[in-house]
């Protein structure tokens, strides 16, 4: 008798289900917001990084020279630039590398050379892209030309392009860029710190006193998100800058640094923090606790056994989110930072200051990595925390404790004077005439027509920028969903999609708008006639706001039975009738969501756009950046507390629009 | 509802101007750093002369706007460059992305304002002069005495109380440290600024911040060019403007037609007008320096001895070591990451 095994039997056909016409349709969706992820995210990314490797040098054997005697007859021998620098060694290697806009000078090659002698020189490039400058003029070719000493000082060479890492060597021996890296983590870890720790005690006596006047705190809490995040800097600088109400909190310690960097962003990271650690304290399983009375543990025991590790993964994933949100942030710092440089302000300065594209891409790359690490330590972990959830879970309610409740309403007043605090000055600088000098209220700030950055065209820019990527954003972002959760089989293709969908969270925005000028603004490339008009800002906005507009669409979607699918598909009814008729109205509630997200943000966002918007886009929160960039202020608070009361008046909309649609769609949830 | 229909009517009836004059109309985009307030009042003067020349500003600061055309090189979005910094232009020139034209009347023009080649690829508008804005106020609350000189800007007492533009993101802050290395010699430039950066407080991104910032107290002495403390003067603030001894550097405001536009004729018919002595007087309101001799009047608050300190700024110099002095200055002073006070 022989054994049976595997092998011996013979392969059956690979059984594939049949693909209905409906799958075809579903497959083409996805391929054709995968493609829109492609050229929106992935193509941009890759002219980026490879922008990053594009390089510069002299390449001195292009450049051949002759030296007269000193009544001016060439008899002498022609060498090649190369030589002569190998002769007397002018010019290490180090120096040959180049960025675009470097030039060399060419009387290092000449030790005796004096701009009185009566020696002349003749140059020439061997190949044709071999180019010199004389003072202005550009040069080219294999002519000779003819200078006396004195125009001879005037030659600089220019260099050519190649391919190399010589970009990251000049990076890491620049060390005013390298201690960027040093500063970046720093802050951000100190902030993350700060924040998280604050936002715990914050979202633990939400979730778990009995304090009065909850509605209000978690209000203004989430307030810091309808704001630019520049915001809280200027506000600082009328807090405690050199004419500062508060100066004397500082005790001679300059606001304008390290400071000022960690309190704006703690101010504008606290509501992410709160919102993620609000959500690990709620599904925490009341059971436990009954548990540990039961077992006379102490609170504190209790506290540190029970409550702690049930929110764990909420903790470290609200850190890494506050740690993303600090170390890509540019607004914040460009404020306030003073002389404390930070990465992303690195990647401004290179490319606005000094046209050095490839070293912004390159910076751009440097600051792509700890963004990314933290982005896949929290989706990892997120992940986790799905699974902490269990349906015989029972909802924890706290019970009294005067003692316990009023301490908590005390902290999060605290908190709650901070936040207010800071918008409040805000408004208030805002209608000052001219602080500190005359202290009289007047409207003469709000005059954006008579400023740098676009006046008040700016601002309607914004909210028309808002609207349409709030509405496109949303079709684009929720059919993507749809197809991804509901089309059956096709792994590959719904991997592919899911990392797409998942990568722009990583990608810093001052990266995301960069690769933008790269990838489209590129004469080859068709798409560049969007390049400078309000659709290039719309797609940037939507790519860089796509994830968590994702994983709403996708959790709303997810809690919708497949079953609905299966019986549209045994009734015969394509999937797009299911779509709108039961699809769209029960996810009515996230769509809602989803577009109020992206307008807010749209209203916000500075880091992206920067580099995209054009004399005819300018926008608002751009507009406060450019204002306070050149030194007004005043105007710059008004510019940024217009965009908080329209993101108040957009929320308060969506509320009422939320309860209204609730009450028409959603009846059948509550029985 | 009445205003609506009006507004409609006002619109629609521009619209059929419009259609009427597109018939030998153009359109140029213009690239320019002029100051926000004063461009609708250049284009409108223009239009005075050309009604049928419409001007599509797209403005930035010095630097955005020289990123700009540098990135968009191969593909140039505008027409003409009115309103940059010669430096920037030079930059340019010496990349051919400029149209050599010499304008009509070119020769009317102060030849330091005008390009060397033949025919000239830019001309000169206006100057922009450094100047030093001092806060009388909070300068005698900290017991300071007004500096006369740059070298006096290097004193022990003045720690912590000045700032300056950013010159890897200002075109100022690099006219500064351009013309200190010209006026000084290279050797002795840079230890001045090492001298000097003991007492600056912090640099700033943008040239007109300093001036704004010493207008508003919030530091006695801000580095910065005359125009910008001229306004704030006029605003009220308590500012001195300061023309140091040694010299201050400049830098034009400069004209030129982008090779390869479209718009050839239209871009030339700016340009001369833009040279024009009626232009010039327009430059004028803001400028104490303008490229037409004898046009310029007196502006409000500017310092009367500005003209004779302006060196003899070698543009050249400046555009062609842009690039090595920026990265010397920041391996220098942009390393210490700690602002002192």
């Amino acid at each position: 008798m022989t054994d049976l095994t595997y092998s011996d039997i013979p392969a059956g056909k690979n059984i594939k289900p049949k693909l209905a016409f409906d799958d075809w349709i579903m497959r083409a969706f996805i391929a054709m917001i995968s493609l829109y992820l492609i050229i929106a995210l992935a193509l941009p990314l890759y002219s980026m990084l490879s922008k990053s490797v594009a390089t510069y040098h002299f390449d001195l054997t292009q450049f051949e020279f002759q030296v007269s005697d000193e009544e001016g007859n060439f008899s002498g021998d022609i060498k090649t630039a190369a030589a002569l620098n190998d002769e007397v060694n002018a010019y290490g290697p180090e120096d040959l590398a180049a960025g675009s806009n470097d030039r060399l000078k060419v009387t290092a090659f000449f030790p005796d050379f004096s701009f009185r002698s009566p020696v002349l020189y003749k140059i020439r490039g061997v190949t044709s892209d071999a180019v010199y400058i004389y003072g202005s003029e550009r040069h080219t070719g294999p002519e000779w030309n003819e200078y006396d000493s004195n125009q001879f000082r005037k030659i600089v060479l220019r260099p050519i392009a190649s391919f190399g890492l010589s970009n990251f060597s000049r990076y890491f021996s620049t060390p005013s860029l390298v201690r960027s890296i040093t500063n970046s983590l720093v802050i951000s870890a100190i902030s993350t710190i700060i924040t998280v720790s604050l936002a715990f005690w914050f979202a633990y006596s939400l979730a778990r006193s009995c304090m009065r006047f909850k509605g209000f705190f978690r209000l203004i809490a989430m307030a810091p998100i309808l704001v630019p995040s520049l915001l809280p800097g200027i506000a600082l600088v009328y807090l405690f800058g050199n004419q500062g109400m508060l100066k004397s909190f500082m005790m001679g310690e300059s606001i304008y640094g390290p400071i000022g960097i960690i309190i704006g962003s703690v101010f504008f990271t606290f509501p992410h923090a709160m919102l993620i650690i609000t959500t690990a304290l709620a599904i925490s399983d009341a059971r436990l606790y009954e548990a540990a009375v039961t077992l006379r543990s102490s609170p504190w025991r209790t506290f540190w056994t029970v409550t702690i590790p049930g929110a764990r993964y909420g903790l470290i994933s609200a850190a890494f989110v506050v740690f993303n949100l600090v170390i890509t942030d540019f607004g914040l710092p460009k404020v306030i930072g003073g002389q404390f440089n930070m990465l992303a302000v690195d990647i401004y300065k290179q490319v606005i200051g000094q046209q050095n594209f490839e070293m912004g891409a390159v910076v751009s790359v440097v600051l792509l990595i700890p963004a990314l690490i933290a982005f896949t330590i929290d989706r990892l972990i997120q992940r986790k925390q799905v699974a902490l959830l269990s349906a015989r879970s029972v909802v924890f309610v706290p019970k009294e404790n005067p003692k316990f409740d009023w301490a908590c309403f005390v902290y999060c007043s605290l908190i709650t004077i901070f936040i207010a605090g800071i918008l409040g000055v805000c408004q208030y600088a805002a209608l000052i005439k001219f602080w500190p000098y005359d202290l009289s209220l007047s409207l003469k700030n709000y005059a954006f027509d008579l400023m740098d950055g676009g006046g008040w065209a700016a601002y309607r820019n914004s909210i028309k920028l808002a609207l349409l990527t709030a509405f496109f954003g949303t079709i684009v972002v929720f059919i993507g969903a749809y197809m991804v959760e509901k089309t059956h089989g096709f792994r590959t293709g719904r991997n592919l999609f899911q990392f797409l969908a998942m990568l722009p969270m990583a990608i810093p925005g001052m990266v995301l708008g960069l690769a933008y000028i790269f990838f489209f603004n590129n004469p080859s490339n068709p798409l560049h006639i969007i390049y400078a008009t309000m659709a290039i800002l719309v797609l940037s906005t939507v790519t860089h706001f796509y994830t968590v507009s994702h994983l709403t669409a996708v959790t709303a979607l997810k809690q919708m039975d497949n079953e609905f699918e299966s019986v549209s598909a045994s009734l015969k009814q394509p999937f797009y009738k299911l779509f709108a008729r039961v699809t769209v109205p029960v996810c009515l509630p996230a769509i809602l969501d989803i577009s109020i997200y992206l307008f807010v943000n749209a209203m916000t966002t500075v880091s992206a756009v920067v580099f995209l918007y054009s004399t005819g886009t300018a926008l608002a929160s751009i507009a406060v950046l450019n204002m306070d960039d050149a030194g007004d202020i005043a105007p710059a608070a008004a510019m940024g507390m217009m965009i908080f009361y329209t993101n108040v008046a957009a929320r308060t909309v969506h509320a009422a629009l939320s309860r209204m649609l609730v009450k028409r769609t959603q009846a059948w949830r509550s029985r | 509802m009445i205003r609506n229909i009006h507004k409609t009517l006002s619109i629609g009836a521009a619209f059929c101007v419009a259609a009427f004059v597109s018939a030998n109309a153009a359109e140029l985009t213009v690239y320019t750093a002029v100051e926000a307030e004063d461009l609708a009042r250049y284009a409108a003067e223009f239009n005075k002369d050309h009604p049928d020349i419409k001007i599509n500003w797209v403005r930035d600061s010095t630097g955005i706007v020289t990123a700009k055309l540098l990135a968009e090189k191969d593909n140039p979005q505008a027409d003409v460059i009115w309103g940059l910094a010669a430096t920037s232009l030079l930059l340019m020139k010496s990349e051919d992305m400029l149209e050599p034209y010499a304008p009509k009347g070119v020769e009317n023009l102060d030849p330091k304002f005008v390009d060397k080649s033949s025919p000239p690829t830019w001309t000169g508008m206006d100057a922009w002069v450094a100047s030093v804005c001092y806060n009388t106020v909070e300068a005698e609350k900290a017991g300071l005495t007004p500096p006369a000189s740059w070298e006096d800007l290097t004193k022990p007492e003045y720690k912590g109380h000045v700032i300056m533009p950013n010159p890897n993101s200002s075109g100022t802050g690099f006219l500064d440290v351009s013309s200190w290395l010209q006026m000084f010699g290279e050797d002795k430039g840079w230890e001045y600024m090492d001298a000097l950066h003991e007492n600056i407080a912090r640099y700033t991104h943008s040239g007109s911040k300093p001036c704004k910032l010493a207008a508003a107290g919030e530091i006695p002495i801000g580095i910065s060019f005359a125009f910008r403390g001229a306004k704030s003067k006029a605003d009220g603030a308590p500012l001195e403007i300061i023309v140091p001894s040694e010299g201050v550097g400049w830098d034009m405001e400069a004209t030129a037609i982008v090779a390869g536009t479209d718009n050839l004729e239209a871009a030339q018919t700016l340009v001369d007008w833009s040279i024009t002595k009626k232009a010039n007087e327009m430059y004028n309101t803001g400028y104490a320096v303008v490229a037409y001799p004898g046009v310029a009047k007196p502006v409000e608050h500017f310092p009367p001895n500005l003209l004779e300190k302006m060196i003899d700024n070698d543009f050249e110099f400046a555009a062609n070591n842009r690039a090595a002095i920026l990265k010397e200055w920041q391996s220098r002073y942009d390393s210490k990451s700690e602002p002192k006070g």
